[in-house]
């Protein structure tokens, strides 16, 4: 067996069924999360969200992922048909894709690559292509100006992102996932993760991701009072499914993302417990949560004030940050605070 | 065949089709995105050079920013279709011609050209041992050039101030937005409430 695995075709078969473990565990807790998400909103608007289906309407998600696929794909005339089609297709596809380098344990991950943010980074960059390519390949005025709408957001946040991760990088010295979370580790639980050095980032990097990801209460481009549904207009059925799909694995990524970078991944918060990939799913959980309060109590914003926020407010905060956490990284001010390459990590 | 070779084909015919593609395309929006595949098929080939630092920054820069850019030009352009391929029909002899000379021009330089000597060590030992090349660019690149790649920002950083200079122009009859002002505009004073009694009106 052993040997087998270290042949060629064993390595492929070893990384597909990983991949599909990965999958489907992003698939199960979309189909949960989409659920969890509804029953906060109603939670708070005093409604009881879905409860039809299954034990208090557990499976709602499942009915409803099965009436997208078994309903009526409406063409509109005019539209580009392959990229029509490959839009929705290409941002389910990159959604999926950053999860291949996101760890749940120690030496759990798919691939232990030493430019694992940079890859996250990168795939969610092309993400924007799904946006502009739907809001194109439609043929509407509305699903264009959406569309365009939401290049220009995900683009500007993206900035103050890298920054952020920048900070953390230079604490960490390295860009892998599993360096940075070994880094947050100590004697002190949570007080050694990354959210205490890196206070303000935190704050700003889950305002960023809620822009990034198009969610409310940035979700200029699906305004639906202005723009209907934004780049999803001419959408039905399955295609619409797949471009729905994408947007909550993508917002399930970036709470990942804040787990893995400022709350110390699969580290136990109190010294002592054993650390596991369950804190790691709790983290995520907890994050979307948050996603979904934010989402249920804030109103939106306005565009043009998004985008001040974006290029006026967070770029300079995040870039000045940056230049700070570089001074005092390089001369250990409070020792290994900021400093955390100094460990070997 | 090892994985990485399959991986190797197929990013390599990956990019040599999208290349194709992006030249013989009708729709310039497909060009641009023909482009971009050509983009990541060159990241995936950096990648399995072991240059995956290079790979992320194409991905990030070219592929995330700079082809965002040019596909929200090209989607802009109100393109007549039939009459450009009137030109091209007309310019078509004078592209081959120079077509035909740059071969001979490339074709000349690589029949003439000698290796260096050490040139092929070099290539063989980019990095030390262990030091994996995010690391290798950032030594040479901050620490044995730091002053070149000052000064190489410091050129940029000109160039981008005198683009925005040229560009910038203050238009004074268009209505503005004074974000603070609106923040901080108290409710009390901006709203006055009016008791009105029915029938009567103000």
């Amino acid at each position: 067996m052993d040997g087998f695995l270290d042949t060629g075709l064993g390595t492929t078969l070893l990384i597909a069924a990983q991949s599909l473990l990965i999958v489907a565990f992003v698939m199960i807790s979309l189909l949960f999360l989409v659920y969890g998400d509804r029953k906060v909103w109603a939670a708070v608007q005093m409604r009881r969200g879905p409860n039809v289906v299954g034990p208090f309407g557990l499976l709602q998600s499942v009915a409803d992922a099965l009436k997208f696929v078994v309903k009526e794909m409406v063409i509109p005339a005019g539209v580009d048909r392959p990229v029509f089609f490959l839009a929705p297709m290409l941002s389910f596809v990159l959604a999926i894709l950053a999860w291949a380098v996101i760890p749940f344990d120690s030496g759990w991950v798919l691939a232990d690559i030493n430019v694992a943010i940079l890859f996250v980074f990168a795939v969610s960059s092309l993400e924007v292509y799904g946006v502009i390519m739907g809001g194109w390949a439609s043929n509407s005025k509305y699903a264009f100006l959406g569309s365009l709408r939401s290049a220009a957001q995900m683009i500007s946040y993206e900035v103050s992102l890298g920054l952020i991760i920048i900070g953390i990088i230079i604490s960490t010295g390295s860009m892998n996932f599993s360096h940075i979370v070994a880094a947050q580790d100590g004697n002190w639980g949570l007080f050694n993760w990354y959210w205490l050095p890196h206070l303000p980032m935190v704050v700003l990097f889950f305002i960023s991701a809620l822009a990034e990801t198009n969610r409310p209460p940035f979700d200029l481009p699906e305004a639906e009072s202005e723009l209907v549904a934004g780049f999803m207009v001419e959408y039905s059925s399955t295609p619409y499914l797949l471009f729905m799909a994408g947007e909550y694995i993508a917002i399930f990524l970036m709470c990942a993302l804040i787990s893995l970078l400022f709350f110390g991944g699969w580290l136990s918060p109190i010294p002592g417990i054993a650390d596991g990939w369950w804190w790691m799913v709790a983290k995520m959980w907890f994050f979307f949560f948050l996603f979904a309060m934010v989402k249920a109590i804030v109103p939106r914003y306005r565009y043009d004030q998004l985008m001040r926020i974006g290029w006026k407010v967070f770029l300079p905060l995040s870039l000045g940050w940056v230049v700070l956490v570089a001074f005092l990284a390089k001369f250990e001010i409070l020792g290994t605070f900021w400093a955390r390459w100094t460990l070997g990590g | 065949m090892s994985v990485a070779d399959i991986a190797f084909y197929a990013f390599a015919v990956v990019t040599v089709v999208a290349g194709l593609m992006l030249t013989i395309s009708r729709n310039p929006v497909h060009s641009v995105l023909w482009m971009i595949l050509s983009f990541l098929g060159a990241a995936g080939l950096m990648v399995l050079m072991g240059a995956e630092f290079v790979a992320m920054l194409v991905m990030i820069v070219y592929v995330g920013a700079v082809a965002v850019l040019f596909l929200f030009v090209v989607m802009m352009l109100d393109v007549d279709f039939a009459a450009l391929k009137g030109e091209i029909s007309r310019a078509m002899p004078l592209a081959l011609l120079i077509g035909v000379v740059l071969i001979i021009q490339i074709s000349l330089g690589i029949g003439a050209w000698v290796e260096a000597d050490g040139a092929l060590g070099l290539r063989d030992a980019p990095a030390p041992h262990g030091v994996d090349n995010a690391r290798a660019l950032g030594l040479i690149l901050y620490d044995k050039y730091g002053f070149l790649f000052q000064i190489a920002g410091l050129i940029l950083l000109v160039a981008m101030i005198g683009a925005i200079l040229l560009t910038l122009r203050h238009r004074k009859d268009i209505k503005r937005q004074n974000v603070l002002q609106q923040m901080w505009r108290d409710p009390a004073k901006a709203m006055e409430l009016k008791d009105v009694k029915p029938g009567q009106g103000l």
